[in-house]
């Protein structure tokens, strides 16, 4: 009886809690943003003044003027731009590669698979002292080129799992097909498989992309002129050449959501994707 | 039991795996193979294998960017023995262990909350899967910054929040205190990374058959019953998934850090990655670097270790 009537009563109560919980997760997510896009629509005097109320004051757009004109942001933008499109290419060609190698042509998958695993999970700070000396020996150090190469141990191991993963689950009958008729496997391998993969592809090009447009401890490390800073390691940098004793969130903030939204807006297109490569990336 | 729970991904490993050779197609295919796997792991070697070993040498010698005399000479264990009987060594490496322990049980528990409410079936479900994963793929800069200014004493929103209800804490300057610092900092950590957590967990659920809670139900389970003896049980696997992987990011946590704090007020926040950056870019020092470099790396690999081993199913 009591579950019975607990059955009739709370159906509505349920659902008004379950609709309460998810507008507590929607504001709790997006809110921070809506308070930096509001910080960054204030003047600098405004901001001084103090934050009295939600909305701001007036809107005014000088703080991503200014950031394109003074502060020069357009630069590590393309730098994070370039580096994260080429990292991202990078991984998926190395990833297609080993993942088919691994699905289909019988080398030992597992201790291969798992070197790739653990090296994503080595400590970052760990590789910034010998790639510093290395990089400074080369010549290399202040150049945005081989941060590429580097953000692939941000990348590449999971590009990786994806495409094996996403290959195993192709039908072998299909290149057979082509190598019966003569093909070659790379061939079969860029003209039947891949073509079949490209969601697959896809999704490991735009974790990839994510995870390289995130980097901050490397550009930190390796680079040292303003015009070669990665957009994130830009941010900062326009935080710390500020007045120490009160920092201008409003100028900082223009940049920050300028960061943003390239990959909220990836997100927003993707998302299917993104949970589809997270969760195979993980639970298999 | 636990064999069971280690076996099968290795049998499958195994099953594509047959060392001897086979018909002639089968041997190019092999060579092919290790050919299309080289630049994978070849260059993944480049970016870890030589690093560890690097740090490995270097940290038994002299390597000083400041003190060119001495620099390559072999310095046997004086940097292990200068690093454990460092202090500021001991500090990190306990407020580390503690903010991992912290967040990650803190994580876990909102993460769990989240992945329930993003399975239920609902209008506009999709939309707030993307919202919820937006501040996981914002860089760290952007999550460190954003809560930067979220709790900046005169312009931050929690400031407001405390000031229009009249509640203490208004004008507190949160980055100037420790235990505030690390606050301020856990808050800016789960933000981005609870999401990640709740969509391994969310893929967990989605294997749970429904048939289960509904025998569950008939049988007069309450809701929480079935929460504590199907959901939780079951959703192990991804728990432990959920739990390596953030684990290990807590405890190599950087980019908030250096962000929000600088390691400050004082050292009351610096980390282990931070003490190992300070060490290798801030006094050049990368013996002493390399030896740090060691301990993260043993490190991490003990705590995989523990993470999977504690969570194994126990029946």
């Amino acid at each position: 009886m009591p579950a019975l009537r607990r059955r009739l009563r709370w159906p509505g109560w349920g659902r008004v809690g379950f609709y309460l919980a998810v507008l507590v997760v929607l504001a709790v997510s997006l809110f921070p943003f809506y308070w930096i896009v509001r910080t960054s629509l204030e003047t600098s005097a405004e901001f001084s003044a103090g934050t009295t109320s939600l909305l701001p004051a007036h809107l005014t757009f000088s703080n991503y003027t200014q950031a394109f004109t003074q502060a020069d942001f357009a630069r590590p933008l393309l730098n994070s731009a370039i580096i994260a499109l080429a990292t991202t290419a990078v991984s998926v060609f190395f990833g297609s590669l080993a993942g088919y190698a691994m699905a289909r042509l019988r080398v030992p998958s597992g201790p291969i698979l798992t070197f790739i695993l653990v090296a994503g999970f080595f400590p970052v700070l760990a590789m910034v002292g010998p790639l510093f000396l290395l990089y400074r020996h080369l010549g290399f150090l202040d150049s945005i080129y081989p941060l590429i190469v580097t953000y692939l141990v941000y990348t590449l191991p999971i590009a990786t799992w994806l495409l094996r993963n996403f290959f195993a689950q192709i039908p072998p009958d299909l290149e057979e097909a082509a190598l019966v008729d003569g093909a070659t496997r790379l061939r079969a391998l860029w003209k039947v498989v891949v073509p079949v993969a490209v969601p697959g592809v896809f999704t490991a090009a735009i974790l990839s992309f994510i995870l390289a447009w995130n980097d901050f401890a490397f550009a930190l490390s390796f680079l040292q002129t303003p015009s070669k800073f990665t957009a994130p390691l830009a941010i900062v940098n326009l935080g710390q050449t500020q007045n120490a004793f009160q920092v201008m969130y409003n100028r900082i903030d223009a940049a920050v959501v300028i960061v943003t939204l390239p990959i909220a807006l990836l997100v927003l297109l993707a998302q299917r994707r993104i949970v589809s490569g997270l969760t195979a990336g993980a639970l298999r | 039991m636990t064999t069971t729970t280690t076996a099968p991904p290795a049998r499958r490993f195994r099953l594509s795996w047959s060392p001897r050779g086979g018909s002639d197609r089968l041997r190019a295919d092999r060579r092919l193979g290790y050919l299309l796997v080289a630049p994978a792991v070849v260059s993944l070697l480049a970016v870890t294998g030589y690093p560890l070993l690097y740090n490995l040498w270097n940290s038994f010698h002299h390597e000083n960017l400041t003190d060119a005399a001495q620099a390559h000479t072999f310095s046997g264990v004086s940097n292990y023995s200068k690093l454990f009987s460092s202090s500021d060594f001991v500090s990190s490496l306990t407020r580390t262990v503690g903010f991992m322990v912290v967040s990650v049980a803190f994580e876990t528990v909102v993460a769990v909350g989240l992945a329930l409410v993003l399975h239920k079936a609902f209008k506009g479900r999709g939309l707030v899967r993307a919202a919820v994963l937006i501040p996981w793929a914002v860089p760290t800069v952007v999550s460190a910054l954003l809560w930067k200014t979220m709790f900046d004493p005169r312009n931050g929103f929690v400031d407001y929040l405390l000031g229009v209800f009249h509640l203490p804490g208004a004008h507190t300057t949160w980055l100037a205190g420790e235990w505030t610092s690390w606050a301020a900092i856990l808050v800016a950590d789960a933000w981005k990374n609870v999401p990640f957590m709740a969509i391994i967990l969310l893929a967990g659920l989605q294997l749970i058959p429904d048939d289960v809670y509904e025998a569950a139900r008939i049988d007069g389970a309450s809701a929480w019953q079935s929460f504590r003896r199907i959901t939780l049980p079951l959703l192990k696997p991804a728990l432990v998934v959920a739990l390596v992987f953030r684990a290990l990011q807590a405890f190599l946590i950087f980019d908030v850090i250096f962000i929000m704090t600088g390691g400050g007020p004082g050292t009351t926040t610096e980390t282990l990655s931070y003490f190992n950056y300070h060490a290798f870019l801030v006094d050049t020092d990368f013996g002493f670097g390399g030896a740090i470099s060691i301990s993260l790396v043993v490190l991490s690999l003990v705590i995989a270790g523990i993470c999977t081993r504690a969570l194994r199913p126990s029946t």
